[in-house]
């Protein structure tokens, strides 16, 4: 039983990481909404005056921000969708009986390991160089044109490079939910006549509900920040076609160096991430309880 | 009772599941053959697989021309101190709350989490500001801190879904016997403690390892991580794909070794509990 005594020494245990990471949190955001509201140029560094909102009217209004929005809503998703879709059939296809299982299971996986700035230059260079790239050749043995990726389809190519890093991490998630599955529950179903397809929709699929919905709450997370990917293959370019929200913000507040509204956009992006942050943690806390 | 399974389905499941594999795995194997040949057949089209001539040249380029040793130890130093200073930060904090919870331990294993979900965009500009101020801007230390900061929650929340699966009993029983609260530290709970204490740490170094976004920008020359150090490659003059690939494979070799003996404690550790 928890004394006084010993109450009073878990508060102490707990408070260190408790100050530190509200501090954390505090500080710079708070400093984030003041410059927020100023105008601040690195510069001119002498006017630091206050002007309201204007510099969330000047950001939201850019029209870069609509195109950097559409772009991140559009990379979100559209990871999302071949992550999880690709994910199931991953896991389905790697908790079926077969050979060497553990050595696919390490293939797959690999990907997830991979530093991002890795992983987008070896793409961008070795796989979709229009010159060199592996997919050149494989297009000239096809015979179709050699298509430049992240010229043509710069936010397309992004999608293929950060679905790679991420498919791992569906898969994996989704294959230790899948091995925790009773398969008593299967044979039964089995016994009762029930089909290969009718035993998926009504046994594996809702099985597999939470697990899926965890993957898609903490990947959106993650792909809502999506910088370094972008930052070492497209530079946000070609204009700013492969621009996200993160981006949009460095450049802004490091390029040119408009602290202000560099700042107003930092904010904008924490909203945006709240959105998503409320329904993960609603989960997380769920299952807190059980 | 087993299922009952045919050879030939057994076989095609094989067959389909190596491919797949083996095509995601592509890439990586890519980049580790290419380190070994010359720049020349590096560009080759069609491609060498096997059929070049090998060499360990761009190794030693990579070393020479840049100070890539620095950069490999800026990497070391960052994600395992980083890693170590959460961990003893963390410990004290996950032990407390698993092992006297009170009313408010969910409330604050709740926060904890949700300052993980701030976007770091959300507090580039006053980070950048304060390491520019005080000269941690292409400093470890800078680093250090930054990581220890953004890995606390992670780390706090993986070592509370571990502690909180020893048993309780133990302590009582160790307690009813007359254990000092020194002794059952020592004795009954560090040994039950070590095994998830080691998967936060080897978790954690791996994230650390791989962070893209604040070693990207708060570090030039000095600090750069091989985050940073490969990121330079993406303004290169010549052929460049070989040597590429050398720092590449060097970069992420290391840590893809440490993350097949962590797959298991990956899962628990980035869904928070949530999947197991």
């Amino acid at each position: 039983m928890a004394t006084q005594h010993s109450r009073a020494a878990a508060r102490l245990m707990i408070s260190p990481a408790v100050i530190l990471l509200f501090l954390w949190m505090a500080v710079p955001l708070g400093m984030t909404i003041y410059f927020s509201f100023l105008n601040y140029n690195l510069l001119i560094p002498s006017a630091h005056n206050f002007i309201g909102l204007q510099n969330y009217d000047f950001f939201v209004t850019d029209p870069a921000f609509v195109t950097a929005l559409v772009n991140t809503l559009v990379l979100v998703l559209g990871v999302l969708v071949i992550t999880t879709v690709g994910g199931v059939l991953m896991a389905l296809l790697l908790d079926r009986p077969m050979w060497g299982q553990g050595i696919v299971r390490i293939l797959v996986i690999a990907p997830f390991f991979v530093m991002p700035t890795v992983s987008a230059l070896v793409w961008k260079n070795m796989f979709m160089n229009p010159v060199n790239g592996i997919f050149a050749w494989v297009f000239h043995l096809l015979g179709i044109q050699p298509f430049d990726f992240l010229a043509q389809a710069p936010l397309f190519s992004i999608i293929m490079i950060v679905s790679w890093e991420w498919l791992p991490f569906a898969a994996l998630i989704l294959l230790t939910a899948l091995q925790s599955l009773d398969s008593e529950q299967i044979e039964a179903a089995e016994m009762d006549g029930a089909s290969a397809f009718s035993r998926f929709i009504y046994i594996t699929v809702p099985h597999l509900t939470r697990s899926i919905t965890v993957v898609i709450l903490i990947q959106t997370i993650f792909l809502l920040s999506i910088f370094a990917e972008i930052y070492v293959t497209t530079n946000g370019g070609p204009g700013n076609a492969s621009t996200n929200i993160p981006f949009m913000i460095y450049s802004q507040s490091l390029l040119q160096f408009d602290v202000g509204g560099g700042s107003a956009g930092g904010i904008i992006a924490v909203i945006l991430a709240n959105i998503v942050a409320i329904f993960l943690m609603r989960m997380i806390g769920k299952n807190l309880e059980a | 009772m087993a299922r009952r399974v045919t050879t030939r389905a057994k076989l095609t499941n094989t067959i389909i599941a190596w491919f797949v594999g083996l095509t995601i795995f592509f890439p990586i194997l890519w980049t580790f053959l290419t380190s070994f040949k010359t720049e020349g057949d590096a560009v080759a089209i069609p491609p060498k697989f096997l059929d070049f001539h090998w060499t360990l040249e761009n190794y030693i380029q990579v070393n020479d021309r840049s100070d890539y040793l620095l950069h490999f130890w800026n990497s070391v130093v960052i994600s395992v101190g980083s890693t170590l200073i959460g961990l003893a930060i963390a410990i004290p904090a996950a032990w407390a709350m698993a092992f006297v919870p009170g009313k408010r331990t969910k409330d604050v294993l709740m926060w904890m989490l949700s300052t993980k979900m701030m976007p770091a965009v959300g507090v580039l500009v006053p980070i950048y500001l304060m390491f520019k101020n005080t000269g941690l801007l292409d400093t470890r230390i800078g680093l250090v801190i930054i990581l220890t900061l953004i890995d606390l929650p992670i780390i706090v929340w993986m070592l509370f879904t571990y502690f909180k699966e020893i048993p309780g009993e133990i302590l009582e029983a160790a307690r009813m016997d007359g254990a000092t609260l020194r002794s059952e530290i020592l004795y009954v709970l560090t040994p039950m403690a070590i095994p998830g204490i080691a998967s936060t740490f080897l978790l954690n170094v791996i994230l650390a390892w791989n962070e893209a976004f604040w070693t990207l920008l708060l570090t030039a020359a000095n600090a750069a991580p091989l985050t940073a150090f490969i990121a330079s490659f993406s303004a290169p003059e010549g052929l460049f794909y070989a040597k590429l690939s050398a720092a590449s494979t060097m970069a992420i070799a290391p840590i893809l070794i440490l993350g097949w003996f962590s797959q298991k404690q990956l899962v628990r550790g980035l869904t928070f509990g949530a999947v197991k």
